[in-house]
């Protein structure tokens, strides 16, 4: 019960054609030093949203977003580099719900799936229509429904079939998490203590 | 019967429950905690009304936000002490040992765990910090999670993870002059890239690495992460054991005697070996031979070459290539060695160990450091630090002009005072050189330390090679 139920999301979507967008940019190391998982939306991309002097850089996306967009289409790579989960709450803060890439870093992609922040990962053809199609219309509509594991692009009818496993499917879509699937194995976690890691 | 890797075989002994359809319930041997990103699972765990399930087999220190001076003074930075503070409390709470600053057990989390012995074989250990992979030199799966994996952990000692594919990298060979640790594991993410290892666990083998310390196989470890790799781990051997015997929690370690426990854990650790004729999803080789000592000259720890070579060439099409150059004020063509810099950091969990202060060491030694040159050694640890001083290599540093610090994350990431400012070149032997990781504006040149010893004397890029 620790995130809203997720079961299809339609939105103009922000693009941002890059690879290998790594967690520093997209919450620098200097804003994890709050201990809640509140307002780290405000410091998204910071680096890349402002110069050194603070100043507004007006040619980055998120600076000529509407901000109402639920949906951030990135390149290959999303979320490598640290841990820190700090990036999925920031995107999740900022109101994205959905993260398409081409590929993203493993520990990013549990922590954002931990934060019903769904990464939708699309083939590099799909992705580049995505792009393409976006530039040339000045932006993009994209829907994805979670129980059919689909994108589609509703101006054209393309879409595409993404992965997930089916219990995180079936947790994002009741809003289920794991800690609590996992708290409702403890007996049994007790038992494998008990009978198989005392014996290794 | 299926010939195992020695990743299966840890992983086997692991799983509590396989979900239909699913991840498996992993249970977790030993995890570790810090300041960055535990307050928020601790936080978690009370809106809950859950306590700490296996609070014994959590252990917590402080490295990221800390000073590496005065440390025994009130952290200065509000921001910085907050956080140090909930640590305390929440560890106090939980019942979780907790390695305070200036205690003299703490130090950057990865450093500390083998060194207590705290780490040990065939175990599964995480920690909410990427590096974690670290721990896998000594033959465990270990790798880093977020936040809420955290919160699971203490709630449960339990994951849920997905079996990762498997790829074994094999290093054959003997080493040239001046290579080490830090040189084979950018050699080998220059080769196979950022994301070569995405999706996988990595096994390190062949007469290369068998033949490295414990220490060099850390470095290998800790820095499997940068290619996109779950971890990466090594079969523990006659150099592990000894490496183990004797510390502080390493079986019948405490009374300092090592008796029949440690004798039986020897047994059961011997086995930890992947069986021949068993099967990975991917294999890669390499020759020590064709190793150089390298640096980075990108933002990504991909974007490495042989100190004595020139920077590449960016493609039009190659955006990200041509982009980093820019970020860092360099020219394609143009050799790398002979290029100034402002800062030298030796330190972090790559290389912040006692050998590799000894490397850094042995470079600098009878030379002086250049006057432009602003350098922060920083111990990866207490121990360290003591050890540096016991050996006398810290007398050696300050008669060569440097000072050594106290121990801590320091430098390898911008988040405590030690920041490297905006367009100043640093080599550092810590494991990432995105834009902006040691501070705004900040280019990072990674290393190893006999390349960043050199850096530091001459006060320019310089093959190592030339001052042994
Ligand atoms: S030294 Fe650097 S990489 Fe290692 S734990 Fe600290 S911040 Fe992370």
């Amino acid at each position: 019960m620790s995130y809203i139920k997720f079961t299809i999301e339609e939105s103009w979507a922000v693009t941002l054609p890059e690879e290998d967008l790594d967690t520093d940019q997209i919450i620098p190391a200097r804003f994890l030093k709050t201990t809640t998982r509140d307002g780290f939306g405000e410091n998204l991309f910071y680096d890349r949203r402002f110069d050194t002097n603070g100043e507004e850089i007006k040619e980055f996306v998120l600076n000529r977003a509407k901000g109402d967009e639920t949906i951030l289409v990135a390149g290959r790579n999303f979320g490598c580099g640290s841990s820190r989960e700090h990036a999925a709450w920031a995107l999740a803060d900022w109101g994205f719900r959905v993260v398409v890439s081409s590929f993203f870093a493993d520990i990013f992609r549990s922590n954002a799936l931990n934060n019903g922040l769904i990464p939708v990962q699309v083939s590099n053809e799909f992705l580049e229509k995505i792009f393409e199609y976006s530039n040339k219309d000045k932006g993009i509509t994209l829907k994805i429904n979670l129980m059919d594991k689909a994108i589609s692009i509703p101006a054209t009818g393309e879409s595409e079939n993404f992965e997930i496993n089916s219990y995180k499917q079936n947790c994002l879509i009741n809003g289920y998490d794991d800690i609590d699937y996992l708290a409702s194995n403890l007996k049994e976690i007790e038992e494998y203590e008990i009978y198989k890691l005392s014996s290794l | 019967m299926i010939p195992k890797t020695i990743f299966d075989k840890i992983w086997e002994n692991h799983v509590v429950k396989e979900i239909d359809g699913g991840p498996s319930i992993l249970y977790i041997d030993r995890h570790f905690i810090h300041e960055v990103t535990s307050p928020q699972a601790f936080g978690g765990l009370k809106r809950r009304g859950l306590k700490v399930f296996r609070p014994e087999k959590t252990f917590a220190t402080c490295d990221h936000n800390v000073p590496t001076i005065n440390q025994h003074q009130p952290i200065k930075d509000p921001l910085s002490a907050i956080p140090v503070e909930e640590l305390r409390k929440n560890t106090a709470e939980n019942g979780i040992r907790y390695f305070p600053l200036g205690n003299p057990s703490n130090g950057v989390v990865h450093i500390i765990g083998p060194e207590l012995g705290i780490t040990q074989c065939g175990m599964t250990i995480v920690c909410g910090d990427s590096h974690t992979s670290t721990h896998g030199a000594l033959g465990n799966i270990a790798f880093g999670i977020g936040t809420s994996e955290v919160e699971m952990v203490l709630a449960t000692q339990t994951l849920l993870q997905t079996k990762p594919k498997q790829m074994l990298v094999k290093i054959e060979g003997k080493l040239n002059k001046g290579v080490g640790a830090k040189d084979i594991i950018l050699h080998i993410i220059s080769k196979l890239g950022t994301s070569g290892g995405t999706g996988y666990f990595l096994e390190f083998a062949g007469s290369t690495i068998e033949q490295l310390s414990m220490e060099e196989r850390m470095t290998i470890c800790n820095m499997s992460i940068e290619m996109g790799a779950r971890g990466g781990l090594i079969a523990p051997d006659h150099t592990t054991f000894e490496y183990l015997k004797g510390r502080e929690y390493s079986p019948e370690g405490e009374k300092g005697e090592i008796g029949a426990k440690w004798d039986k854990a020897v047994e059961k650790w011997n086995k930890l070996k992947s069986d021949s004729g068993c099967t990975y999803d991917s294999v890669h080789l390499f020759s020590a031979e064709e190793i150089e000592p390298m640096i980075t000259y990108g933002t990504n720890p991909s974007m490495a070459i042989p100190v004595d070579s020139s920077i590449p060439k960016a493609h039009p099409e190659d955006t990200s290539l041509s982009r980093a150059l820019e970020y860092m004020g360099f020219q394609s063509d143009k050799k790398i060695a002979g290029h100034k810099i402002d800062y030298v950091f030796l330190g972090s969990c790559t290389n912040g160990r006692v050998e590799d202060f000894r490397a850094f060491v042995s470079l600098v030694k009878g030379r002086q450091k250049a006057p432009h040159v602003t350098a922060w050694l920083v111990p990866g640890s207490k121990m360290v630090e003591k050890q540096i001083e016991e050996e006398g290599l810290g007398d050696i540093l300050r008669k060569a002009g440097f000072e050594v610090r106290q121990p801590g994350c320091s430098a390898c990431l911008g988040m405590n005072d030690d920041k490297i400012p905006a367009g100043k070149y640093a080599v550092s032997t810590s494991n990432r050189n995105f834009e902006g990781r040691q501070g705004p504006g900040a280019r990072t040149l990674l290393a190893g330390p006999l390349v960043a010893a050199a850096a530091a004397v001459t006060g320019v890029i310089t093959d190592p090679r030339e001052l042994i």
